[in-house]
């Protein structure tokens, strides 16, 4: 099971319309990504907080379809 | 590991019973995933007595940590109670400092080596 690039970048992008959005294929296997996500929404969050968020933007594809996304969250 | 009845009750004690509490795939001897294996490594490195949960073994333990954390994946680290994150939160905070400052702050014995090389 996987999940393309541009779905992850799109469901993150819904969520977040501000967002910057890198997303790197790790392996090559569309099975694999790091992500770095810079939002102002995730001023004053803590990091657990901030992952939640994108997380709950994908919509529980994260631990089900996307088994490895390596992420970092940041505020601009 | 056996949980009987309510294993978010099974979880929160675990969570209760121990300072530094490790759900995670596999063993901290013998992980089975690559992130498990990172944050076994990172605690490890860092000298830190922890007690390592196999949820492998359990599939309600499993799901029960997601649930109990709002949290979708594996691993979990917990220290005194207080849920501090996955793999790459742990990871960023070791490489940044700041879990080894957490420790110190939560009181639990670990040697101070920040990331070199």
């Amino acid at each position: 099971m996987s999940m393309a690039a541009d779905d992850i970048a799109r469901l993150i992008k819904e969520r977040f319309p501000d967002a910057e959005i890198r997303i790197e294929d790790l392996a090559g296997d569309g099975d694999h990504y790091a992500a770095t996500v810079t939002s102002e929404a995730f001023r004053g969050k803590t990091r657990i907080q901030q992952h939640q968020m994108v997380y709950d933007a994908l919509k529980g594809n994260m631990g089900g379809v996307l088994h490895a996304l390596a992420l970092k969250t940041t505020a601009p | 590991m056996n949980p009987q009845g309510n294993v978010q009750d099974w979880i929160g004690k675990q969570i209760a019973g121990n300072d530094v509490v490790l759900f995670m795939k596999g063993t901290k001897t013998m992980p089975q995933c690559g992130f498990s294996m990172q944050v076994a490594q990172i605690l490890n490195h860092l000298g830190v007595d922890f007690k390592d949960i196999n949820v492998l073994e359990d599939m309600s333990v499993r799901d029960g940590i997601k649930a109990y954390s709002n949290w979708p994946t594996i691993p979990q680290l917990y220290v005194k109670g207080e849920f501090i994150g996955g793999c790459d939160i742990v990871r960023e905070m070791f490489q940044a400092g700041e879990l080894q400052g957490l420790l110190t702050a939560k009181g639990i014995a670990h040697n101070a080596q920040t990331l070199t090389a």
